[in-house]
């Protein structure tokens, strides 16, 4: 392919910033300078769907209504642990308005179905399915099937499934998950004993390093300490479901999903259909965190429900199931060793952590120890403990939230040890420049020079301050594609499977698709979360931006260039002249020649103009060959609190959150997004926790009210620090921000709360009773 | 939720000639037959969804006419309907002037939301939220079972649950206006099944399960409360009301305390300590209050009833906290009326 130069600005503006000189492909658009000088990107843009959501007009997976459509509902365990001797059926299939009921059996390794009965491994598995005229008849429906369990002993708490003689979650190997809930941790599912699998002791960015022992031998002090943190679950406004109907010539599926184009695969792949027979669509999006990628149980269920009945079917999970069974975030209980010299050089870091993705794995917690600071030696064992639980899920940055809590307190801890300020203890260890900016920015908005030695806030009410920091690996889907189409009356559209999950990916595909033509955001149409269009990337691992948004702007570019050819034609120039700015196509040297963007449409021999492209390869190439970028996104926060050391209550009354994702692309979707990140942050340090009764296996607070998510009054101060960082690595140099939001939150609380009251909180939710406790004011 | 029938009451006989069954006597003894009454509602659907009873009939008391009426007269006191809603108290100028206590409870309960929907009497009747109660997939005390789940050693989950009177069922009285409304020593008045009325001091009207395990309140079936009568406080009376939640937005009470106390001078002459959250009913702290008659209220009188009234505290696993967050609860009331 040829190639030509290109200068594109390199580095942060009021800092750094400079240029460099690329050697890219002559399909890709000439560089953009910084936001500063753009017109539709970087700018606070309002969401283009904002109208239809306020207006309640935007029709969530819910909202379908098709003709004819029934109501499905499932039948869950309600005992943690079962062999299941028979299901009777005939009460709820003569019940009047019930369609079908499906139960939920057994295949075989050639994929023939089975006449037998998985086996129950938590309260809240599903077991079979009803589909009738109205939700209330498939609830009753529900309650009149009957199942014969043969009850077997169970294990909740995770210590105790560790113990040798607990009983087993699965008896059998699982073999290696790879992306189980930590994104690019192999979970060696075939190795160890009892419940417990593992070690995994590597990610993508490798293994051990160096030798820990000498590091800890050359260590002038250690900190050593365990963390806890607790279950998470998953709590988007929209639960997970879908609306399927299955007719003899295709399957079309509305799906609440963050992954148009993996339900799609899920589902053609479990009924061996091709793929151009399903049809995936996902108009808006209520939420996901990282849980909605799959077309789950309930695909299936629909699926089959919808074949058996030759009706479409709706089947969307209630509060409860959605707790019980569509994912978490897994516990963990962390030791973490770090040695470092006088200087704060680290020698060694090793780290050891158990946690419990229930009859899941995915929960290691390792890449923040890995890779946020620079240290020689280091080591990391991380098993998953097998527990009859709900199964855990991706859920926004996972491991590195639970991983963060621990390193980024025994970094707190290790700075007081060694008398330096805890910023300037990252300073010296934390070899990333964009950080060191976003402390330098945040420290002087935060006020972090106010801050007082720990424990020295005088009165009941007790103030603190505190920071920590993350890191998240910047990576792109190079299965990205979009197409750009315009119309000869002037209209602009983007096509792609990718969703918007909420966070307003819509709206920066039509900004750079507007910046680009020289027209306005509201010019653009965008059709997207529908698989008749070109695959878009999963809308996890904050990958969509940077994996989208290149790809738009080069068809965009693509599709310019051939109307710059028609139209020089006609001109007899060279379409190189041509420029198009504020809905004008003009010629940069004579300006007679000058054509609004419309008109020059109009003369065309076809009715429209298409391209479809790809995400290409970074400019300066990727760390590894799949995607995984250079650099990372990374993220300073402040945090204040008051402690009330008399009633234990903890309020977060600030955080100061300082990011950087390449390029912005829209200032108000981004402070929206961190907004969301710190909120769940807030709500992890101090609030949410799945309450299990270990005795009968029952997830207690499966609700909306007990299961304690932060409302108005629990809300901080919350201001945002964005820091524009260039690194010449795609027409568009933009990334994402949904997982860095979430990270150092939770730990900045718990360093802050130490500074409060000069004692350190190891376990989270940071609840009175364990202020209290940590007080001594607590009769045993 | 099962399928029942609607019966919408144009009188409280009208009323009281359908209904057959309470909550508690339909979760404890099922019937498959039961009419029960329905006020604002939002307890009574969710024990319907939550699958702890199924009702046959819903008896809307709810538009009956007088029942939604409030008036005050420094006589007799205030009188507040059964129907009443919890933000028509709360927005009350009479509440506000001369019972600073209530309105500060009622405020702070639930959000604004519920409290547009909840009634009064509704309030007061509602079933207690602990969680195993609560599930249908838990045979506990309350529901004609024959353990206490949150009280377990080993697996009890009370982190929650109550610190006081907790050698039965340890669950908690989920209003929070009845401890204001128990500081006030205000009355229920009801009709029963025969139409007969009867007016019990409020203390009276909740029943302790160490008494009577499977209801929570005097309600037989066809009760219907009628009205709840608050005494005028005696010139010089100070109250106050404060209330600690994990989440101040929309949360239960985790420890609240009234008091509601006629100062002489400095010195208090008599004065009433009601706590909620702290037993499987509102309680009164008697022995602290005595501690505090004719006493200066300061902050050593006040430590010194806080101790008091938690001398018998008996936590449980969890909830040893909640002793310290009661000590400080009591004071900061206590200090508020000083």
């Amino acid at each position: 392919m040829e190639k030509r130069k290109e200068i594109f600005p390199l580095g942060i503006p009021g800092h750094n910033l400079g240029e460099i000189e690329r050697e890219i492909d002559n399909t890709e658009p000439p560089a953009w300078p910084i936001n500063e000088e753009l017109k539709e990107v970087g700018k606070r843009i309002n969401r283009i769907d904002a109208r239809a959501k306020v207006t309640g007009q935007a029709k969530y997976t819910s909202d379908m209504q098709l003709p004819g459509m029934l109501y499905a509902k499932f039948l869950r365990a309600n005992v943690p642990h079962a062999t299941i001797r028979s299901i009777d059926t005939s009460k709820a299939e003569n019940l009047p308005g019930v369609h079908a009921v499906h139960i939920v059996r057994n295949t075989s390794e050639e994929g023939e179905a089975s006449e037998t009965f998985p086996g129950v491994k938590y309260v809240g598995q599903p077991l079979a399915g009803v589909a009738a005229d109205t939700l209330d008849i498939a609830k009753e429906a529900v309650s009149l099937i009957e199942v014969n369990y043969d009850e077997k002993s169970f294990v909740i708490d995770l210590e105790d499934a560790m113990q040798p003689d607990a009983p087993l979650v699965f008896d059998a190997p699982m073999g290696a998950q790879v992306d189980g809930g930590d994104v690019g941790v192999v979970h060696e599912g075939d190795k160890g004993e009892g419940n417990l699998r593992g070690p995994s002791t590597s990610s993508f960015y490798g293994g051990p390093r160096g030798d820990v022992e000498q590091g800890f031998a050359e260590a002038d002090v250690i900190v050593e300490q365990t963390y806890r943190t607790q279950v998470h679950t998953h709590m988007p406004l929209e639960t997970h479901g879908v609306v399927i109907d299955w007719t003899s010539d295709e399957m079309l599926v509305y799906a609440s999903t963050q992954n148009t184009a993996n339900v799609r695969n899920e589902l053609a792949d479990y009924f061996d259909l091709p793929k151009s027979k399903v049809r995936v669509i996902c108009d808006f999006m209520g939420g996901g965190f990282g849980a909605k990628h799959s077309a789950g149980s309930f695909g299936p269920m629909a699926a089959t429900l919808s074949k058996k009945t030759g009706r479409p079917v709706w089947l969307m999970i209630d509060r409860k199931e959605e707790h019980l069974a569509e994912g978490n975030r897994p516990n963990s209980i962390q030791t973490l060793k770090i040695g470092a010299r006088n200087d704060g050089t680290l020698t060694a870091i090793d780290q050891k952590s158990y946690g419990t993705a229930g009859v899941g794995l995915g929960a290691g917690v390792g890449r923040v120890a890995q890779v946020l600071y620079e240290c020689p030696n280091f080591r990391t064992e991380q098993y998953d403990v097998l527990t009859h639980a709900g199964p855990g899920a991706a859920w926004r940055a996972p491991g590195n939230v639970q991983g963060a809590f621990g390193v980024e307190q025994a970094i707190d801890e290790l700075a007081e040890k060694l008398s330096m300020d805890p910023l300037a203890l990252r300073d010296k260890i934390d070899k990333s420049e964009v950080r060191r900016v976003e402390r330098m920015r945040g420290a002087e908005r935060f006020g972090w020079s106010q801050r007082k030695k720990a424990g020295s806030s005088q009165g009941t009410i007790k103030k603190g301050m505190g920071m920590a920091q993350s890191c998240w690996p910047r990576f792109v889907t190079l299965n990205s594609s979009v197409e750009v189409r315009v119309l000869n009356d002037g209209s602009v559209e983007i096509r792609s499977s990718v969703q918007d999950i909420g966070t307003g990916t819509k709206t920066v595909l039509a900004q750079v698709v507007a910046e680009e033509l020289g027209l306005k955001t509201t010019d653009i149409t965008v059709r997207i979360g529908d698989t008749l269009f070109p695959d878009g990337p999963g809308s996890g691992g904050s990958v969509v931006t940077g994996s989208i948004t290149p790809p738009a702007r080069n068809a965009a570019y693509e599709v310019k260039m051939k109307l710059f050819e028609q139209l020089a034609a006609k001109w007899e120039t060279e379409s190189g002249k041509l420029v198009a700015r504020d809905g004008q196509i003009l010629h940069i040297e004579d300006a007679s020649k000058k054509i609004a963007f419309k008109e020059a449409l109009r003369g065309m021999r076809t009715g429209q103009i298409t391209a479809t492209a790809s995400r290409t390869n970074d400019y300066g190439g990727f760390q590894q060959p799949w995607g995984l970028a250079y650099g990372d996104l990374g993220s300073v926060q402040f945090a204040e609190v008051s402690v009330n050391t008399d009633t234990g209550f903890v309020k977060v009354d600030r955080i100061v959150a300082a990011h950087s994702c390449g390029r912005p692309l829209n200032i108000g979707q981004l402070e929206s997004q961190i907004n969301g990140g710190v909120i769940q942050g807030v709500s992890y340090a101090l609030y949410e926790n799945r309450v299990m009764d270990s005795s009968t296996g029952h997830f207690m607070n499966a609700n909306a009210h007990q299961y304690k998510v932060p409302y108005s009054m629990e809300i901080p101060e919350i201001e945002i620090e964005i820091v524009e960082e260039y690194t010449a690595s795609s027409s568009t140099d933009a990334y994402g921000i949904g997982e860095p939001a979430n990270i150092a939150t939770a730990v900045a609380i718990a360093n802050a709360v130490y500074n409060a009251i000069g004692v350190r909180i190891y376990e989270i939710p940071i609840t009175p009773a364990r202020i209290l406790k940590a007080l001594n004011k607590v009769y045993e | 939720m099962n399928k029942f029938s609607w019966y919408e009451a144009k009188s409280v006989e009208d009323a009281i000639e359908q209904a057959n069954s309470t909550v508690s006597e339909e979760i404890y003894t099922p019937t498959g037959k039961a009419s029960i009454y329905k006020s604002g509602g939002i307890d009574v659907w969710d024990m319907v969804k939550e699958g702890l009873i199924a009702p046959q009939m819903i008896v809307n008391v709810r538009n009956i006419k007088g029942l939604d009426k409030m008036s005050f007269d420094p006589d007799s006191g205030l009188s507040i309907g059964a129907n009443v809603t919890l933000t028509e108290i709360e927005q009350s100028p009479e509440v506000s002037e001369h019972y600073t206590a209530l309105q500060q409870a009622v405020a702070h309960a639930a959000t604004p939301q519920l409290r547009n929907m909840s009634t009064l009497a509704g309030n007061l009747a509602q079933r207690t939220r602990c969680w195993y109660f609560r599930s249908a997939d838990h045979p506990c005390m309350r529901k004609g079972g024959d353990r206490c789940y949150a009280r377990s050693q080993q697996t009890g989950q009370n982190e929650n649950h109550a610190i006081l009177d907790n050698g039965s069922c340890v669950s908690l009285h989920a209003s929070s206006v009845a401890t204001a409304l128990l500081a006030y020593e205000a009355s229920i008045v009801y009709l029963d099944a025969k139409g007969e009325s009867h007016e019990v001091p409020i203390e009276d009207f909740f029943v302790s399960p160490s008494q009577d395990i499977w209801r929570e309140n005097i309600l037989s079936p066809g009760d219907l409360i009628t009205e709840i009568k608050v005494p005028t406080p005696s010139s010089g009376t100070r109250s106050h009301y404060v209330k600690q939640v994990a989440r101040e937005s929309y949360d239960w009470s985790l420890a609240d305390v009234a008091v509601v106390a006629k100062m002489n001078g400095n010195k208090c002459e008599k004065i009433t300590i009601a706590l909620g959250a702290a037993a499987p009913t509102p309680v009164r702290a008697y022995r602290a209050e005595e501690a505090l008659i004719n006493q200066v209220i300061n902050k050593e009188s006040a430590k010194l009833a806080g101790e008091t009234a938690m001398a018998s505290a008996r936590p449980l696993t969890m909830n040893g906290y909640k002793v310290p967050l009661f000590l400080t609860t009591i004071s900061q009331a206590l200090l508020e009326i000083a």
